[in-house]
């Protein structure tokens, strides 16, 4: 089912590294494993990052500690810096690599976090991003004074209003609102800076924005949401998704389809928005080395006790006392009022439909409860060679399934080294990766255009 | 005794004017490089911190500076790429999140290497409310609750995490030990925290938390700053700060050198003239305080001169001590490394 209608012959493989925080994709438990909080850890990973010319270095969010039947969870790795904080950390020391912060619109405010926002865009010379989340839940809630007032319908309601108010704050400042001489009669021109005053169902703010508009205009907007009302958030306001589809080709495709054509439903042309999925990507010289090292990420990934956990969320109880290679439990999941795992990816789901689409899967395939664990949750792309990868991930990109990828090493600080040492020279040998950034922004190194708010204005006069 | 040295680096410095004396043109202050030169300028010069003042409002007076970066970003920008310098920015703690600020101070102390404070202010400005869309608080018995429950919430989210709670236990699968994250549950008049935190407890264990004399509980933090504008009151409101428990007292000093015009009056201490008119103040300041927040006129001049004249002075007499790299800040100012307030009791403790 290739459509070649959207064939980009010339395309670019664009990478981020994703950083995760609370997971269990980072095998903590091998002896080259660093420490996941140290900033040494993350300052290597982002200097790898840029020696390899990706686009981004990326960092989600969870702002409570993960929980499984009232306790917190204790096999994966918790605890992560702050984003906006820690990016500002790495903005002294990089010099072209964009650095990309997950935060939500419940637990924040557009007057705070558009300026810290923009902060670390000037700070980093324009290579700040903002991947826009939804969190709602009233049990992250229970940390912040607004509690969990947000109803989850209301939620990008909220998330638009939200970024429409950060832009007016963005915007507010006129390009040449500050003067570029001490002889100035004032700092700024006295029409220079705009209030901004909103009142929406969500908010009731008035403000006078305290920064000027970045190298970039703004940071660069990615989202991460799935459903039907966050992909319409993506195309009516994202310039980059962030999206779970970088497993299967076809699937990426169709992903990518369904995103053009609600871009063309916003009146936006079919590229404004780029497609970068989470991924995976293992390394190795020969086949028999990739399957061994394959099965060697697996099982520090799915641990015995990791695997019972991840099948324990579904069925709603402590399964640690079965036999992670036997088979899944004979019994039903119980049908939990409240969900019982807070803060995973399933949150929400119907167990038993789940259960009943797990049992029928290791029926068919002889499967045991961690090859379920492993064969349902793992997000893994891509493994091989590193020309075979190299090939894979330039025809995803250049049959417009994504426009690059956002990859989660599995090992810090060292798990980007084979993929900026070997797999980047490959793809710049087959002319699908760029040899030197050809920008100073995240916004260039993506290929966007300028902020879309900003599009109908004259260009900037360049200024000294 | 001996001086703490702080410099307060906000802006163009505490005269309206100063922007005209930039070393730079106006639209070059909101930039990394400003921020970096200036910090570097601080540290090689041997002051023990700097700080950032912050507020969500334009800061400034009659046709100066209207813009400011926040000063946690401020603080983390040069967090590695310095080694002696205490980083402290202003945060303020009647509107913001406490579990944000917690999350915020935790980082730029993981990426400072344990050189982290708070300056923990209020904001008295109802315009704040209006830009987060709350109700303002403005009687000052409400900002002081806000204030004693933001840093009490701060504070117990950096002792959530024991310090050993990462235990990578190969064993058991067990990469942390519940057992040693805590829940804070922390109910106040207008609002409650659950915790832990996300950010596993900072290397200094507590940051240096610094507060405004007359608003602060002296109990609450570790420094207090005291702003008097005569000697004789420094001296009495010091000693009086002291008895109150603080374990610090620094003092606020407003500083023109040379030819740097004075600022106008802001309350504090204030000091105009050569670097040896400031030498002797600070050696008479030097049996009542523990150390001084210098806020220069105009930072682009008044830091050069303070770098060149004044510190070496003062670190020759011994009035004043360098940092060295590796240290932290509390270790710097000669305060412990705090115990959480959450310890749970050890299995080699306690039989069971
Ligand atoms: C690839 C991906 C990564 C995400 N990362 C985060 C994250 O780091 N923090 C968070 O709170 N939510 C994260 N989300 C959650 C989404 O922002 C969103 O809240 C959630 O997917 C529900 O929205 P939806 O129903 O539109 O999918 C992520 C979602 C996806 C698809």
């Amino acid at each position: 089912m290739t459509d070649n209608s959207h064939a980009r012959p010339g395309a670019q493989v664009h990478f981020g590294v994703f950083f995760q925080g609370v997971n269990h994709t980072t095998i903590w438990s091998d002896p080259s494993s660093g420490s996941q909080i140290d900033f040494e850890t993350f300052r290597r990973v982002a200097l790898t990052a840029e020696r390899g010319l990706f686009d981004a270095f990326f960092l989600g969010e969870g702002l409570r500690l993960r929980e499984q039947g009232g306790k917190i969870l204790d096999l994966d790795i918790v605890g992560r810096p702050d984003a906006i904080t820690q990016l500002a950390a790495l903005a002294g020391i990089t010099r072209h690599i964009g650095l990309v912060a997950t935060q939500n619109t419940t637990y924040n405010e557009p007057a705070d976090l558009a300026r810290r926002l923009s902060g670390l865009d000037l700070l980093s010379g324009g290579r700040a991003g903002w991947n826009a989340v939804t969190t709602d839940n009233a049990w992250t809630g229970e940390n912040f004074r607004r509690g969990g007032y947000l109803d989850h319908a209301d939620r990008y309601e909220r998330a638009g209003q939200f970024l429409d108010t950060a832009r007016a704050i963005w915007d507010a400042w006129a390009d040449d609102a500050v003067a570029t001489s001490t002889d100035a009669p004032t700092w700024a021109a006295p029409d220079g800076v705009q209030q901004v005053t909103r009142r929406t169902s969500q908010f009731d703010v008035a403000i006078t924005p305290t920064l000027p508009r970045s190298a970039q205009g703004h940071p660069v907007i990615f989202q991460a949401g799935d459903s039907p009302a966050g992909r319409d958030f993506a195309a009516g306001r994202a310039d980059v998704i962030f999206s779970r589809h970088g497993t299967h080709f076809d699937e990426a495709l169709a992903f990518a389809e369904d995103i053009r054509a609600r871009l063309r439903r916003a009146g936006r042309p079919e590229d404004d928005v780029k497609i970068l999925p989470g991924t995976q990507i293992v390394l190795a010289e020969t086949a028999s080395e990739v399957e061994e090292k394959v099965r060697w990420v697996l099982e520090g990934q799915y641990t015995g006790q990791t695997a019972l956990s991840l099948v324990g969320q579904v069925w709603g109880r402590d399964l640690s006392d079965r036999d992670p290679d036997g088979p899944l439990p004979e019994f039903d999941p119980v049908p939990a009022p409240i969900s019982v795992t807070r803060g995973a990816a399933r949150d929400g789901k119907d167990p038993l439909a789940i259960a009943r689409e797990w049992r029928a899967l290791a029926e068919a395939q002889n499967l045991s409860l961690r090859q379920v664990a492993i064969a349902t949750t793992q997000r893994s792309g891509f493994a091989g060679t590193p020309g075979q990868v190299a090939d894979e991930l330039t025809r995803w990109v250049r049959s417009g399934a994504t426009d690059g990828f956002n990859i989660s090493p599995y090992l810090v600080p060292t798990g980007l080294d084979d993929i900026v040492d070997l797999l980047v020279p490959e793809l710049q040998e087959r002319g699908s990766y760029r040899t030197e950034y050809e920008g100073s922004t995240l916004r260039e190194h993506l290929g966007l255009r300028p902020p879309l708010s900003r599009r109908e204005l004259p260009p900037r006069q360049a200024t000294g | 005794m001996s001086l703490h040295l702080g410099i307060e680096l906000d802006g163009e410095g505490a005269h309206p004017e100063a922007w005209r004396r930039a070393g730079h043109s106006p639209d070059r202050l909101l930039t990394g490089r400003t921020v970096a030169d200036r910090v570097a300028a601080a540290e090689n010069a041997g002051f023990t911190f700097a700080t950032f003042e912050d507020s969500l409002l334009p800061p400034g007076a009659d046709g100066g500076p209207v813009g400011r970066i926040d000063a946690v970003n401020r603080a983390a920008f040069v967090a590695a790429t310095t080694s002696t310098l205490g980083l402290v920015p202003v945060v303020g703690t009647t509107y913001a999140e406490p579990f944000h600020t917690s999350s915020q101070l935790a980082t730029l102390d993981y990426a400072s290497r344990g050189r982290g404070g708070w300056i923990a202010s209020r904001d008295t400005d109802p315009r704040v409310a209006s830009a987060l869309g709350r109700s303002a608080v403005t009687v000052p018995a409400d900002l002081a609750r806000e204030e004693r429950d933001a840093i009490t919430v701060v504070r117990d989210l950096w002792d959530s995490w024991e310090d050993d709670a990462v235990i990578r236990d190969y064993a058991t699968g067990r990469f942390v030990d519940r057992d040693r994250l805590h829940y804070i549950d922390f109910q106040g008049d207008t609002y409650s925290v659950k915790g832990p935190a996300i950010v596993p407890r900072p290397p200094q264990g507590q940051l240096v938390v610094f507060g405004r004399g007359g608003e602060v509980d002296p109990s609450q933090v570790d420094v207090v700053l005291v702003s008097e504008a005569t000697l004789d009151d420094i001296a009495d409101a010091a000693a009086r700060t002291k008895d109150r428990g603080a374990a610090l007292v620094f003092v606020e000093l407003d500083v023109a050198l040379g030819s740097s015009t004075p600022a106008p009056p802001s309350g504090r201490l204030s000091f105009a003239g050569e670097a040896s008119g400031l030498l002797e103040l600070l050696r008479a300041l030097d049996p009542h305080v523990d150390g001084v927040r210098l806020h220069p006129a105009v930072v682009d001049h008044d830091l050069p001169v303070l770098a060149r004249y004044v510190v070496p002075a003062l670190l020759r007499e011994g009035l004043a001590h360098r940092p060295v790299t590796g240290a932290t800040l509390r270790g710097t100012l000669g305060l412990a490394r705090p115990d959480t307030r959450f310890q749970a009791p050890r299995l080699e403790d306690s039989p069971r």
